[in-house]
């Protein structure tokens, strides 16, 4: 099994500018997120919140749950529960040859693993303005993103930790 | 309050060594407010306790210390170094007073007066005195100091006034001015200004840390992991080397993992320890008569879960006294009893504890939950109309509810059940609650042993594999299917199903698709696991055949789930392996199926099923068997109110049912082999005559007059005890669970009448005619409590005698507890131990016969059983004083047939206070 630590090392947009940044105190409001596909949308997560990224591996299906949970795996001996997020999202299926990665996250001492694509950056975007989900939104997306952030070239997406987590 | 000592003095122990860096804190830092405040509330807890246990010596010398502490709090006086050498004093007897309680169970004798009027002098403005010598203190505290195993308990004594020596909180030496015998041994003399001497509370026992534990019990299940790692190589490789060294590794393992296990165990008993006082004042300040019922305290549970259930259980006895219980007059009114009451019920259920709080009172209120949950905003009248009674009762759990009218002192506050339920949530367990208005309210915990290392057999159903407790299963089957009558099935492979039934006796059968298996004669429930879990192909049924090939051989994990058998088809069944269950991912919870997850040797995650969760999905009842309170009077309110019943027809095409649990078995008799004898049927069964009665509309005729019939004849056996009988019946259709409740009474002789089961109109037999027909005698007298040795309570001090009454007594029928002292005997009652007689000794010391049964009588549930004396004398007088006491009969102990016959004589008869014995009851 491979995987990668997530770094902290960021990659700045080009957006910010101007010595009138907010203070260093945004303990409460991450800036910093890990980005990752799915199904052709760049989706975001704090960083504070991602413990590692790892390739998919074998996963145990759960029987009789619901159709998010995509079934357990075995992390260095620890159990962790996986969330297809194209599922929780309402997108089809990735389609069958790819394995997509696991973005690892922790609440309330359970680990998590959330399927997606690709795994792309970790982007600093302090200082970047943020817009609230748009009402024409669908309600999956709204009921589980906090805002959208308006990059170069895409639009990102900023999930919720919580409330992806909050299947069933 | 013998078992609240150890834990104080524990407690004390540690407070007065607190207290003391404090103190000497407190001296440099004088304004220092926070030491202050935890000084004084150190202080006024041990005060506090010291009122509750009684222990007033200590009482009031903390009484005395604590004044002056509130008045350096309020600053009203100074601290000076005088006084502080005062209040070190103090704490000084206090130490001693801990000890000698530690030492004898009770207080030392001693006078603290100077100590407490020097205290009040300072309290109230005066100087402390000058640090004069308290000779008495000083050589109690040498006393206290000297060697734990001196024999000679008279060093504890307090001393005469010894000469007076430099005084100091710190008694150096043990050899000036002690008045303790020289027999106290000099060698442990421990200078007591540095920490403080060692009490005989901390010498047996050590205080460990749960953070210790916890790491201790994570690195043995990571060894049992690596272990079956291991032993799964090894076992690849034939005769290897790793071999034998495994072996004695897997033994040592387990021995560590119990070990460790232990631990962390603890009687889930001393979660209880502060309810009954708890029970008393409740019932004092709600001016009702409440009784508390404990059973199963020695249960055990992890220490870390007792913690985390201490508060949620006081919190439910509470409710339970202050909401559940009405007044003594409402309960008048409604025809209770005036004392109501209150039970504790723990006890172990395949992998988990549960726990039950019930009592006999009002029941939940649904109308008053319905109108707090509109006013909360909790849900819409609309929403609320759709829900059932129990789903309206369940809104106790949400945040904020409350619904006491006024918010009593005791309970209410609104903060109450979604606590408990959060709490217990939090450790992967459930609470469950079943209510019924006029009649009462029972909570059930239900707690996993997390980080339990369970053995479990690892099977294997649609290609994925599993893990089932090994605790609950039964038996291992290896099952022909037996599909009569369905002509459809593949005949191909019928010889070998059948010679796979002969081989072993059992065949899957199945009843209107329900498999059930044949085994030994009795039939039990079966379930497909891959269609329970819609495993592979989803369209099979919970209960289906499985969808595509059916081997000619299926393998059957049998389980015991409370008092209910079943078993579980699965297509492979591998090896039994030790597992750490690790409690699954709060959002996968509520899949009732599964009681853990854990990761096999080979790295791969597999489920851990749980037979209790499978068995309700199929609707089998989960009642416990071994639960005591079948032995008590109604208790019932865990009971779902089904009955298995046993559907069939006779005579007919009439459905008709007769409980299952009046059924022993299945039987097929051959039609040659029914008998006409004396105009009743008869055949010839385990070697004995079976009596055989017809339930169809007309008389059965005598074989060989009605042609067409099959050649063997369907039989349902009723059997109590050493009595048979066999109820001839057409077709057996099927085992159901339902509701039983006879609607329609008819006056046919034999029927109750017709109840509506399972959706179909069914007659339900009056079991007892046809058992009546069978034989005339089948329920008279004295075969009742035939089954169910007397269980009698011997309380005698002299083991030579108990030696020899037991074996009498045992040989005579009786199941025996013998204890050594009325104390103990106490203690069991108050555990909710119940008997149907007591024999006591009179000579005992501490608690004599006379007192002990003035304490039974006084109260409590033994107050009504039959009590004997056994005694050396018998003179009238001594005759009379027993009685007067409170026991019914008096007997020599050395006259054995006396003893025997008056036992048999209280056990048929009313005791003296003419309240029924429990033998006479069926």
């Amino acid at each position: 099994m491979s995987h990668v630590e997530a770094s902290h090392d960021a990659a700045r947009p080009a957006a910010s500018g101007g010595a009138g940044k907010q203070p260093a105190l945004q303990k409460t409001a991450p800036t910093t997120f890990v980005t990752m596909m799915v199904c052709d949308q760049l989706c975001g997560l704090p960083l504070q919140d991602v413990r590692e990224i790892v390739v998919t591996q074998s996963l145990t299906r759960v029987p009789l749950a619901s159709g998010e949970i995509a079934g357990s795996l075995n992390l260095r001996g620890r159990i962790v529960t996986a969330i297809d997020l194209r599922r929780r999202l309402d997108l089809p299926p990735r389609p069958g040859t790819e394995r997509g990665m696991s973005v690892v996250v922790e609440r309330g001492g359970e680990l998590y693993s959330l399927l997606v694509d690709e795994v792309r950056e970790v982007l600093d975007l302090d200082g970047v303005k943020f817009e609230s989900d748009p009402p024409t939104l669908e309600a999956v997306w709204r009921d589980n993103s906090v805002g959208i952030c308006c990059l170069d070239h895409e639009l990102l997406v900023i999930l919720d930790t919580d409330r992806v987590l909050a299947v069933g | 309050m013998d078992d609240l000592l150890p834990d104080f003095l524990i407690e004390a122990h540690e407070s007065l060594g607190e207290l003391e860096i404090a103190l000497v804190r407190l001296e440099k830092a004088p304004q220092d407010k926070a030491t202050l405040s935890s000084i004084f509330r150190h202080v006024h807890t041990i005060k506090g306790t010291c009122g509750f246990l009684g222990l007033s010596r200590l009482e009031h010398a903390a009484h005395a210390a604590e004044e002056v502490l509130g008045k350096y709090r309020d600053g009203i006086v100074a601290v000076t170094p005088d006084s502080i050498t005062l209040i070190l004093r103090a704490l000084d007897t206090f130490k001693e007073i801990v000890a000698g309680i530690a030492e004898t169970g009770a207080e030392p004798v001693g006078d603290d007066s100077a100590l407490v009027d020097a205290l009040n002098a300072v309290a109230s403005g005066g100087t402390a005195p000058a640090p004069a010598p308290s000779p008495v203190a000083e050589a109690e505290a040498v006393a206290d100091i000297a060697h734990p195993d001196s024999p000679d308990p008279e060093a504890r004594a307090p001393a005469p006034p010894a000469s007076a020596a430099p005084a100091s909180a710190a008694p150096a030496s043990a050899a000036p001015a002690s008045a303790a015998p020289a027999a106290v041994a000099p060698t442990a003399v421990a200078p007591a200004a540095g920490p403080a001497a060692k009490t005989e509370a901390a010498a047996t026992t050590i205080r460990v840390t749960v953070d210790v534990l916890e790491n201790l019990m994570t690195l043995v299940s990571e060894l049992v992991l690596t272990r079956n790692q291991l032993l799964q190589t090894a076992r690849a490789e034939e005769g290897s080397a790793f071999a034998v060294p495994l072996q004695r590794l897997t033994q040592i393992t387990s021995d560590l993992q119990e070990g460790v296990m232990k631990t962390r165990m603890q009687p889930v008993g001393s979660a209880w320890t502060g309810l009954p006082r708890l029970v008393r004042d409740l019932s004092l300040e709600l001016g009702k008569r409440i009784e508390l019922v404990m059973r199963g305290a020695d249960t055990e549970l992890d220490r870390q879960l007792l913690e985390l259930i201490r508060d949620p259980l006081t919190h439910m006895v509470r409710n339970s006294g202050d909401h559940g219980l009405e007044s003594t007059a409402e309960r008048r009114a409604a025809g209770k009893p005036e004392t109501g009451r209150i039970t504790l019920n723990a006890y172990h259920e395949g992998g988990h504890i549960l726990i039950e709080i019930s009592d006999d009172g009002r029941g939940l209120p649904v109308d008053r939950i319905r109108k707090k949950i509109i006013a909360n905003g909790l849900a819409t009248e609309a929403a609320l109309a759709e829900m059932s009674e129990l789903q309206i009762q369940s809104f106790i759990f949400h945040v904020g509810f409350s619904t006491a009218a006024v918010v009593s002192s005791v309970s209410g506050r609104g903060v109450g059940m979604d606590v408990v339920k959060t709490n217990i949530t939090r450790i992967g367990g459930t609470i469950d609650l079943k209510s019924e208005p006029g009649v009462g309210t029972s909570f059930t915990i239900k707690i996993p042993l997390t980080l339990a290392i369970v053995s479990a057999l690892i099977i294997e159903a649609a290609g994925e594999r599993f893990a089932i407790p090994q605790i609950g299963i039964v038996e291992l089957v290896r099952a022909g299917v037996r599909a009569p009558g369905h002509a459809g099935r593949p005949a191909a492979t019928d010889e070998s199903e059948q010679a796979a039934g002969q081989r072993n006796g059992s065949f899957i059968e199945q009843i209107n698709h329900t498999p059930m298996l044949r085994l030994r004669g009795q039939l039990l429930p079966l379930v497909h696991l891959g269609g329970l879990l819609k495993l592979g192909d989803t369209a099979a049924a919970p209960h289906g055949e499985p969808a595509g090939d059916q081997a000619g051989e299926q393998y059957i994990v049998i389980n015991q789930v409370g008092a209910s058998r079943f078993g579980i088809i699965v297509d492979r069944v591998f090896d039994t392996e030790e597992i750490v269950v690790k409690p699954v991912a709060p959002i996968l919870r509520q899949i009732t199926m599964f009681s853990g997850n854990t990761i096999l040797g080979d790295g791969s995650v597999i489920m851990i099923l749980d037979p209790n969760g499978i068995a309700r999905a199929i609707g089998i009842g989960t009642r416990p068997a071994s639960n005591a309170a079948a032995q008590d009077d109604a208790q019932v309110q865990g009971s779902n109110g089904k009955t298995a019943l046993l559907l069939f027809r006779a005579g007919g095409t009439e459905l008709k049912a007769v409980p299952l649990s009046l059924v022993s078995r299945l039987e097929e008799v051959e039609r040659e082999r029914i008998e006409w004898v004396n105009d009743a049927l008869v055949t010839q069964y385990r070697g004995k005559l079976m009596p055989l009665i017809g339930i169809g509309g007309a008389e059965p005729s005598p074989p060989g007059e009605t042609a067409g019939q099959t050649a063997r004849q369907a039989v349902l056996v009723l059997a109590d005890g050493d009595r048979t009988m066999g109820l001839m019946v057409d077709e057996i259709v099927n085992v159901v669970e339902d509701v039983l409740t006879v609607s329609l009474r008819g006056d046919r002789p034999g029927f109750l009448g017709t109840a509506i089961v399972n959706g179909r109109a069914t007659a339900i037999i009056d079991a007892g005619f046809w058992l009546k027909r069978a034989f005339a005698d089948w329920f008279a007298p004295g075969t009742g409590a035939r089954n169910r040795r007397p269980s009698v309570l011997v309380v005698e001090d002299s083991a030579f005698f108990r030696g020899l009454l037991m074996p009498t007594l045992s040989a005579a029928g009786f199941e025996l507890v013998a204890v050594p002292d009325a104390i103990a005997a106490l203690k069991l009652r108050d555990a909710g131990r119940m008997f149907d007689l007591i024999l006591s000794d009179i000579e005992m010391p501490e608690m004599d016969g006379f007192a002990f049964a003035a304490a039974v009588r006084a109260g409590g549930p033994w107050r009504e059983l039959p009590m004997i004396a056994l005694s050396g004398r018998s003179s009238p007088a001594d005759v009379e004083r027993g009685r007067q006491a409170g026991f019914d009969d008096h007997v020599s102990k050395l006259d054995q047939g006396a003893l025997l016959s008056a036992i048999a004589e209280r056990l048929g008869q009313p005791a003296a206070s003419g309240a029924p014995t429990h033998a006479a009851r069926v």
